[in-house]
C-alpha cells in the first residue's frame, strides 16, 4: 500500500509534466495541534508530499530554523510518539504520502519492531533517517522493507559512486539529493543570499542537474532539498530536471512568524497553491 | 582500526580473575564490523559526513601507524608536551586513604598534569592536529567543555601553524572564563554556543554543524574517545601513550599494578591509560564518572544509568527520556559534564571487563583537598572523581585478592583552572593538622 503511493504520486506527476512539491514542518511547533493543522493546510494547498519533522533534542544536520522549532516542539508535547499521532490523524483525510523525517534515537528509544508496526498503522509511507547511513541500521532497514514502507536514502554533493551504490541499495519511494554541504536551510544563511544572486541560482541549476543524472542511474524519482526558500530556487532547480523541490526551514520560519492559526493557515495554502502553479517542467 | 574491546585469552582471564566474561556476545570479537566495539561504536552521522570520516579513517590506519608520522609525532612530545610525563609514588596519600596500609600497599600516579597546557588533552591535540596537516586540511574545529580541549586544540594548532576556532556552550564560556582567554591569546577563535544547555553537549552539536558546512577543508578535531568512527578509535591510540608509559615504568620496577583507575566524562584519558593494560587479565580496570549531587538527583553517571542509544554519532550509552530525547547531565566538572560516554567503554563494561563508579561533587571536592594537602598537587575537579573512589576500589580489590593491592590513578589533569570553584567550595580554608598524621591518629586502636 505504502510504497504504492509514493509510486502512484510520482507516476501521476510525471504524465502532467509537473515536479513533486515535497513541504516539510516540525511536528510540535507551535503546538501538536496546530501543527496538524499546518499540515492540513499545506495539503489543501496542493503539497504532493508531507515531511513530518520529529523533533530531536540533538538536531546536528539542522541549521537554527529547524533546530530552534525542534526545542519548542519538545517543551510542547512533541515526540516520535505525537507525531505517528499527526500521521494517522491526517492519513484519514488526505491521500497524499507521508515521509517521517526524524533521527534516529527517538525510533531506538520507541523500540525498532515498534516504531515498524506504528508507522505502517499510522498510514506512514516512507521515512528519512537523516543520521542512519546505510552501512547502519541493517534490522530496522529490514523490519521496514517487510512492512512496505520506503527508507529514503541520502545523497549529497561530496558523495561519489561508492557512497551511491551503497544508498540506493534496496532503495525505493525517491531520493532525497542535498543540494549544498550544509545543514537544513544553509543557503538562506549564506552571505548575500537575501537577494538571489546568478551564483545562487546557478547552483541551484546544477543541483537539479545532479539529481536529474541520479534519477537516470538509479531509475528512482530524485527530490531536492536544503536551503530552498524561494520560487526562483525551485523553479532553477525544477528547470533542470529535479523530480520535486522540497522545502523546510521557510515553512518553519513562516509558521513560527505568524501567531493567529487562522492567518498561517490561509498562509501556509496560499504559498502552496503558488509554488505548486510553478512546478511545471519546461516543454 | 575497529579493534574489538576485550580479545583473546578471556578463557585464561576468567580462570585467574574471573572478570574477563568470554560469554557476553556483546563487547567480544564477535561482531566484526568496522567502527564497532561489541555491539557499541559506529558512525551514525549526515551521509555528507560519510566520506570526510571515510579519509579521516583511512589516514589513521595509513598515516598514524607509520613510522614517520609516529617519529615526528614522539618528537613534538617530547620535546614540546614535555613526555614522557612522571609516575609519582603518593605514599603519604596512601596513609590517608588507609592509614594502617590493610587494603592499600601501593599508590602510582601518573601525571598528565604535568604535560604542557595542563592536561591530557594536547596528547589527542597534537596527533590529530598534526594528522589534519598531512591530509591538507586548512583550519581545524573542535568543541570544548572545561576548556582544556579547547586550549589544547589552540596550543596545537598555534605550534603547527594552522587557523582554529573553538565551540564552546555559553554557560561554559562564564564558567571557566581563564580558558577562552587562553585560547584567545594562542590565536583561536571562540564561538560561545547558546542553543540547548548551553554546555559540551551543544558545542558538540554546532562542530557537527560547522563541519557537515566545511567539511572539504576542515578538520575536526574531537576531543574525547567519544563521536563516529573513526574518533573512539584515533583518539584512544592517541591517548595510549598514558598507558603504554605507565606500564612500561610499573613492569621496570616489576610488577604491573593490582587496578588502574580514572576518570571518565567522554572517557579519553581512561581509555588511553585502559589500552595498555587490556591485555593483562589480571589488571583491574576502574572507571569512576561524576555522580553530580547525587544518582538520584542531577548527574552525569551515563555508564551507572544511562541507557543505550545514539547520540553524536556513536552507539553507547546516553542519558535519555522515553522519547528519546537526550537529557542534560550535570556535574561540578565541566569536563564530566556529558550525557554520553566513549562506545568502547560501554563495551568494556557489557563485557565485565572494566567497572564503573560514580562519585559526587561532594566527594570530588573532598578527594581534591586530601590530594593537595597530602601530596602537595592540586588536581582538576575532573581527575578529583577518579581519587574519591580510591578508598572503594583498594578495599574491593584488597578483599578479592587477600592482600593489600597497588593501584594506578591518572592524574588526568591540574587544577588551576578550577582555583575559583574550590575556593567557593571553602577548600581553601587553614588545615587544622597534617592529614596524614591525623589520618594514622584516628585509626590508631
Amino acid at each position: 500500500m505504502t510504497r504504492a503511493r509514493l509510486e502512484q504520486t510520482f507516476a501521476r506527476l510525471a504524465e502532467a509534466r509537473r515536479a513533486a512539491l515535497v513541504a516539510f514542518l516540525t511536528t510540535g511547533d507551535p503546538s501538536v495541534a496546530e501543527s496538524a493543522d499546518a499540515a492540513r493546510a499545506l495539503l489543501r494547498g496542493g503539497v504532493d508530499i508531507l515531511e513530518l519533522g520529529v523533533p530531536f533534542s540533538d538536531p546536528t544536520a539542522d541549521g537554527p530554523t529547524i533546530a530552534e522549532a525542534s526545542a519548542r516542539a519538545i517543551q510542547r508535547g512533541g515526540s516520535l510518539r505525537a507525531t505517528l499521532g499527526v500521521a494517522q490523524a491526517l492519513r484519514a483525510e488526505f491521500e497524499a504520502p507521508i515521509v517521517l523525517f526524524t533521527y534516529y534515537n527517538p525510533i531506538l528509544a520507541f523500540g525498532e519492531q515498534a516504531f515498524v508496526e506504528a508507522a505502517a498503522a499510522a498510514g506512514v509511507d516512507a521515512v528519512l533517517i537523516v543520521d542512519l547511513p546505510p552501512e547502519e541500521g541493517a534490522g530496522l532497514r529490514a523490519a521496514l522493507a517487510q512492512a512496505e514502507l520506503c527508507v529514503v536514502p541520502l545523497l549529497t554533493p561530496v558523495s561519489d559512486s561508492a557512497r551511491e551504490c551503497a544508498a540506493l541499495q534496496g532503495a525505493r519511494g525517491f531520493v532525497y539529493y542535498v543540494s549544498v554541504t550544509g545543514v537544513t536551510g544553509s543557503a538562506a544563511q549564506a552571505p548575500g543570499a537575501e537577494h538571489e544572486s546568478s551564483d545562487m541560482l546557478s547552483h541551484h541549476a546544477a543541483a537539479g542537474r545532479a539529481a536529474r543524472a541520479l534519477a537516470e542511474r538509479s531509475g528512482l524519482p530524485v527530490v531536492v532539498g536544503f536551503g530552498i526558500d524561494s520560487v526562483a530556487k525551485a523553479r532553477a532547480v525544477v528547470e533542470a530536471g529535479a523530480s520535486g523541490v522540497v522545502v523546510g526551514s521557510q515553512l518553519v520560519r513562516l509558521i513560527a512568524e505568524e501567531p493567529h492559526a487562522a492567518a498561517r493557515e490561509a498562509k501556509l495554502s496560499a504559498w502552496a497553491r503558488e509554488l505548486r502553479a510553478v512546478l511545471s517542467y519546461p516543454d | 582500526m575497529g579493534e574489538s574491546a576485550s580479545e583473546p585469552n578471556v578463557s585464561e582471564a576468567n580462570e585467574s580473575t574471573g572478570r574477563v566474561d568470554s560469554t557476553n556476545d556483546e563487547a567480544t570479537s564477535a561482531d566484526p564490523r568496522p567502527g564497532y566495539f561489541g555491539a557499541f561504536g559506529g558512525r551514525f552521522v549526515a551521509e555528507t559526513l560519510v566520506p570526510a570520516l571515510e579519509e579521516l579513517t583511512r589516514a589513521t590506519h595509513d598515516l598514524v601507524s607509520s613510522s614517520d608520522f609516529q617519529a615526528e609525532l614522539s618528537a613534538l612530545l617530547r620535546d614540546y608536551v614535555g613526555r614522557p610525563t612522571p609516575l609519582s609514588p603518593a605514599r603519604r596519600l596512601a596513609r590517608v586513604i588507609d592509614p594502617r596500609g590493610c587494603h592499600l600497599s601501593e599508590l602510582w600516579l601518573k601525571r598528565e598534569d604535568l604535560c604542557h597546557t595542563g592536561a591530557h588533552k594536547i596528547n589527542n591535540a597534537l596527533g590529530q592536529v598534526l594528522l589534519a596537516k598531512k591530509l591538507g586540511k586548512q583550519r581545524v574545529i573542535a568543541e570544548t567543555g572545561a576548556g582544556q580541549h579547547g586550549v589544547a586544540t589552540a596550543t596545537a594548532c598555534a605550534a603547527l601553524g594552522l587557523p582554529c576556532e573553538v565551540f564552546m556552550g555559553a554557560l561554559d564560556v562564564e564558567r571557566q572564563a581563564p580558558n577562552v582567554l587562553r585560547m584567545q591569546l594562542l590565536g583561536a577563535t571562540v564561538t560561545p554556543v547558546e542553543s540547548g544547555s548551553r554546555t559540551l553537549k551543544d558545542a558538540m552539536n554546532e562542530a557537527l554543524r560547522r563541519w557537515v558546512t566545511h567539511v572539504r577543508t576542515t578538520h575536526y578535531c574531537v576531543g574525547s574517545a567519544a563521536g563516529p568512527h573513526p574518533y573512539p578509535s584515533l583518539v584512544a591510540e592517541l591517548q595510549r601513550v598514558i598507558g603504554d608509559e605507565a606500564r612500561a615504568a610499573l613492569m621496570e620496577r616489576g610488577a604491573p599494578p593490582d587496578a588502574v583507575v580514572a576518570c571518565i566524562g567522554g572517557g579519553s584519558n581512561a581509555i588511553g591509560v585502559f589500552r595498555a593494560f587490556l591485555d593483562d587479565a589480571e589488571v583491574a580496570l576502574y572507571g569512576v564518572e561524576a555522580a553530580g549531587e547525587g544518582l538520584t538527583a542531577r548527574h552525569a553517571a551515563t555508564l551507572t544509568l544511562g541507557q543505550v542509544g545514539v547520540l553524536h554519532g556513536a552507539r553507547s550509552k546516553v542519558l535519555m527520556d522515553a522519547d528519546g530525547q537526550i537529557l542534560e547531565a550535570h556535574s561540578i566538572s565541566a569536563g564530566l559534564d556529558y550525557p554520553g560516554v566513549g562506545p568502547e567503554h560501554a563495551a568494556l563494561q557489557a563485557s565485565g571487563r572494566a567497572t564503573y563508579l560514580a562519585a559526587t561533587d561532594a566527594e570530588a571536592l573532598a578527594a581534591a583537598l586530601e590530594v593537595a594537602r597530602s601530596e602537595g598537587i592540586i588536581i582538576a575537579l575532573e581527575t578529583a572523581h577518579a581519587f574519591a573512589k580510591l578508598r572503594e576500589i583498594a578495599a574491593r580489590e584488597a578483599a578479592r585478592r587477600g592482600r593489600p593491592v597497588s593501584l594506578l590513578v591518572c592524574v588526568s589533569g591540574r587544577g588551576d583552572k578550577d582555583l575559583v570553584t574550590y575556593q567557593a567550595a571553602g577548600l581553601g580554608a587553614p588545615p587544622r593538622e597534617d592529614p596524614v598524621r591525623s589520618a594514622v591518629d584516628q585509626e590508631a586502636p
